[in-house]
């Protein structure tokens, strides 16, 4: 469309797009800022170093932790074996690996529960090991994981279509062994889709709710997440200590925002 | 969405190994990797949805309960996506065709919901238009406020699905059409519109399917009443009160409606792609932000 | 009558790209505008047809002022260099898309398409996707669906830019071909010289933004206004402050007064012609082409002595560019520069 789009229009559309993001995107946002320091500084802060609201943030970070790397490197190799290495198979893990995307947190928390549960599949065996998986860290990782597992892999597959392999034939050429020009060739080549990937994972297990709340059973100072402190603050009717935590994890947000938007820009150079 | 380049990144012909991905090794640990994260437990669900027979399995999904919630969750979610599917592109319009001051700020905020924990969101939605509501809107605990929670959530994936198709769009179809007297708005219905079609019905299919399991967000916001109770909500009460069998039925109901989505998106995809020369791969594009692709060539042109 | 393009601006941020342009083109008449990347060129044909906007001057087709109008009124068919062809429409639809949008009635369109698509050769194709067609082919749909609605003005952006060298050479014939039955007023854009002269029966050459000279193409090549021109409409060879023609280079064995002494660098047979190239005593580059039989004649060899008199040599240093800055009106022929005969040939 050339020239001259009606400048009414232009406006009408801008009223509506931008004015539906402030209501529903903006205000949520601004209001948690204003919320939290709304009594001051001193009552958030309380709350957020309380002894359980430490714990709460260390067990966040310790699901990122474990989560995140094990993500990555299954995406890494996913990818390669999914781009590089294309079978019939194929398409049927992509599809699995899609899985998460759709389907309800509840959902998965519930799996996990009916296979590690006393009435599981597994249930039985690991009591009888000691292992425990459900109410305690193990249950956790292995939520934290379901829940954040394509997002390396959705990021890396098309970096590697795109950059083609002919690099990585020169390289063969050159005498590189497979290790070697994956190290030197392959990674570099998709390290910022890579790094976009590990950010949207890591997002996404710092803010996973649902199903870690019922694979944990939101034990205070045991198997409480950042998330599932803010909920036990809220229906404890302490708004401070919600909003406390709610400040962090939206600076979070925030961050993985900015980083998001930064790694995008150097996707696309 | 357009996949990638078919041509490129195929199987390498011969030599070619990559690390940890030979192929016996690599592919095994991938299946296992799955399998136990991901297939296992969901077969366990499955498996556990029926124990009690099928009868249990549909008595329980038809539990007066069960239906008003997952009447409620298809309800809300049909009119979210449609009011997202309407907005997400007048914002992917204004992104990518307009400028104005703060537009990457704006850009970049699109994500929040994606980036947010739900669980703060509900509780700012809760804030802001709950009982103590500074705007004096008062939606807490009621059906609105399961519209609006999945709102939030959802709109990303319908502005990220439509605004890489916008920005790959070949605009000189558009200047052919105005040069063979198209209007504005013909312009866009007839040129435009149906070129973005298919990244809209995946982003819709994805935001729906979204919409359907989500938790977190309509959890404090909306609570638990019997009549604003989402079938995610729903199956979590049946967990507390030990009726696991009910809540695996359930579940398993919205597990095939997630398994029905991915599948349309599929096959949107491969609709959207037929007029694509390579054809496109058979790997899916999800929408995250933003990723376009190389378009296709005639086999007489120059390279 | 025609188009009429009088003192055409456009700037993108810093850079012009037109300068004060005029133009006349003649009614029923096939122009090119040619000139290398930046020229302007592609820019002048989209503010022709309204795609871009100008920020000073006027644009007249059939002595209308159209300046004003949105692209939608001016009725202009326009080519793209990348065919813009519909890819969720048929050929059929592609084609009739102009007319549908007319609200003509459904047997009228498709009469009118079959017959276009006759006319440039893809009935038979109708139905399919443009996907599913060759570049020249999508080229040709693209031409039929400029031509479905009767523009007053046909013009095309690098037609042919995008295809290889045989289906370009095959479409600039077919082109000119339909012009000939057409007589449509056509402007086509192109950097290839040899593409213009072989169908245009005027040039415009344009350079950063202002128009050098325009003219037939025996004018421009016989008669160039400035360096520029003469350079880029044809082969030259540059001695000092003079420019003269490869065919222009007499070639003898023997030194007679006005020749200069050479020596033969390398010998390349292309087809009918030969191009010998040589380097004179003072180190500079220069080459002749001579046709095989003068090449057999002379028995030349590489390293071999000879003497070149250039037949006909320009020069346009010291002098102004004779219509002020850049804008010159076509019609006949251009002012030329200083048409040096070096000395008469024996």
């Amino acid at each position: 469309m050339s020239a001259a789009s009606g400048s009414r229009s232009r406006w009408g559309l801008r009223a509506l797009g931008l004015g539906y993001l402030a209501l529903l995107l903006l205000a949520p946002l601004v209001t948690i800022f204003y919320k939290t320091f709304e009594h001051g500084l001193a009552p958030p802060l309380e709350a957020i170093t309380s002894s359980d609201g430490l714990h709460a943030l260390k067990l966040s970070l310790l699901m990122v932790a474990i989560a995140v790397p094990l993500n990555t490197i299954f995406g890494i190799g996913c990818a390669l074996l999914l781009v590089r290495h294309r079978r019939r198979g194929s398409a049927l893990i992509d599809a699995v690996i899609n899985l998460p995307f759709a389907i309800s947190p509840v959902v998965i928390g519930l799996s996990l529960f009916l296979l590690y549960g006393t009435k599981g599949w597994f249930g039985p065996g690991l009591d009888e090991a000691g292992i425990k998986v459900l109410f305690s860290v193990p249950g956790m990782v292995l939520a934290s994981i379901f829940v954040s597992l394509p997002f390396v892999v959705r990021e890396t597959v098309p970096v590697l279509q795109e950059i083609g392999t002919e690099q990585e034939q020169a390289a063969s050429t050159l005498g590189a062994n497979a290790w070697q020009t994956f190290w030197r060739i392959t990674l570099p080549a998709i390290r910022w889709g890579v790094a976009y990937g590990v950010v949207l994972t890591t997002a996404r297990v710092l803010g996973e709710f649902g199903a870690v709340s019922i694979v944990s059973g939101q034990i205070s100072g045991e198997t409480e997440t950042l998330p599932l402190f803010v909920e036990k603050q809220f229906q404890n009717f302490n708004q401070a200590g919600a909003f406390g935590a709610s400040v962090v994890l939206a600076l979070l947000a925030l961050t993985t925002l900015l980083a998001m938007n930064v790694l995008k820009r150097k996707e696309d150079a | 969405m357009e996949a990638g380049v078919a041509t490129r990144g195929a199987a390498p012909r011969v030599g070619l190994r990559l690390p940890g991905v030979g192929l016996g090794l690599g592919r095994g640990t991938v299946v296992l990797y799955l399998s136990v994260i991901v297939l296992l437990p969901l077969a366990a669900l499955s498996g556990q949805a029926f124990e009690d027979g099928l009868a249990t399995f549909w008595h329980q999904v038809t539990s007066p309960q069960a239906l008003r919630s997952l009447e409620l969750t298809i309800v809300a979610s049909l009119i979210v996506v449609a009011i997202n599917a309407v907005f997400g592109t007048i914002i992917a319009w204004l992104l990518v065709r307009d400028e104005f001051p703060g537009k990457s700020a704006v850009n970049a905020v699109i994500d929040l919901p994606f980036a947010l924990p739900t669980i703060v969101a509900s509780l700012t939605l809760i804030t802001l238009y709950g009982n103590d509501s500074p705007f004096d809107i008062h939606l807490a605990a009621t059906q609105a406020a399961v519209v609006v929670a999945l709102l939030f959530v959802t709109l990303p994936f319908v502005v990220r699905a439509v605004q890489p198709l916008l920005i790959e769009m070949d605009r000189e179809m558009e200047e052919a059409a105005a040069s063979l007297g198209a209007s504005g708005f013909t312009v866009f219905r007839r040129i435009i519109f149906p070129n973005l079609l298919p990244g809209l019905a995946a982003g819709v299919a994805l935001a729906f399917a979204r919409a359907l399991g989500e938790y977190g967000s309509v959890l404090l916001f909306a609570g638990g009443l019997p009549h604003t109770m989402v079938s995610s909500v729903f199956i979590r009460q049946q967990i507390e009160s030990g009726n696991e069998v009910g809540a695996a039925a359930v579940s398993v109901v919205l597990l095939a409606a997630s398994l029905l989505m991915l599948a349309a998106i599929s096959l949107i995809q491969r609709w959207g792609s037929r007029h694509e020369r390579s054809g496109g791969s058979d790997l899916t594009v999800m929408p995250m932000s933003g990723e376009d692709f190389a378009a296709e060539g005639g086999d007489d042109e120059r390279r | 009558m025609g188009i009429t393009v009088e003192g055409a601006c456009k700037s993108f941020g810093d850079f012009r790209a037109l300068d004060d342009v005029s133009i006349e083109v003649p009614n029923g008449s096939l122009t090119a505008l040619l000139g290398p990347s930046g020229s302007g060129k592609s820019t002048l044909l989209r503010a022709i047809a309204g795609l871009e906007t100008l920020d000073a001057g006027r644009v007249m087709i059939e002595d209308e002022d159209v300046s004003k109008k949105p692209t939608q009124k001016r009725e202009v068919g326009f080519v793209f260099q990348h065919y813009a062809a519909f890819k969720h429409m048929t050929v059929f639809e592609n084609v009739g898309f102009g007319l549908k949008i007319r609200k003509w009635d459904k047997a009228k369109i498709t009469t009118r398409v079959h017959e276009l698509l006759r006319l440039v050769q893809l009935d038979g194709l109708a139905d399919r996707y443009p996907s599913q067609l060759s570049g020249g082919q999508r080229q040709r749909m693209a031409l039929a669906r400029a031509l479905a609605v009767e523009p007053q003005v046909l013009l095309l952006d690098e037609p042919f830019g995008a295809l290889d060298a045989k289906v370009r050479k095959d479409l600039r014939a077919w082109l000119r071909n339909l012009h000939d039955e057409m007589h449509v007023t056509t402007i086509f854009v192109t950097h290839d010289q040899e593409e213009a002269m072989d169908v245009a029966g005027q040039l415009v050459v344009m350079n950063e933004g202002r128009v050098e000279q325009a003219g037939s193409a025996s004018d421009l090549y016989d008669h160039p206004a400035n360096e520029f021109v003469m350079s880029f409409v044809g082969e030259v060879n540059r001695l000092g402050d003079h420019f003269v023609r490869p065919h222009d280079m007499a070639v003898s064995l023997d030194y007679d007064e006005g020749t200069e002494q050479a020596m033969v660098q390398r010998i390349v047979a292309l087809g009918f012609e030969v191009r010998v190239e040589f380097v004179l005593a003072d180190g500079t580059d220069v080459w002749a082409q001579l046709t095989r039989a003068e090449l057999q004649k002379l028995e030349l060899r590489q390293g071999q002595i000879v003497y070149l008199r250039p037949g006909q040599a320009r020069s346009f240093s010291g002098e102004e560019p004779p219509d002020g800055d850049g804008a010159s009106t076509s019609r006949g022929s251009s002012s030329g520069g200083d048409d040096a005969e070096v000395s008469a040939a024996a």
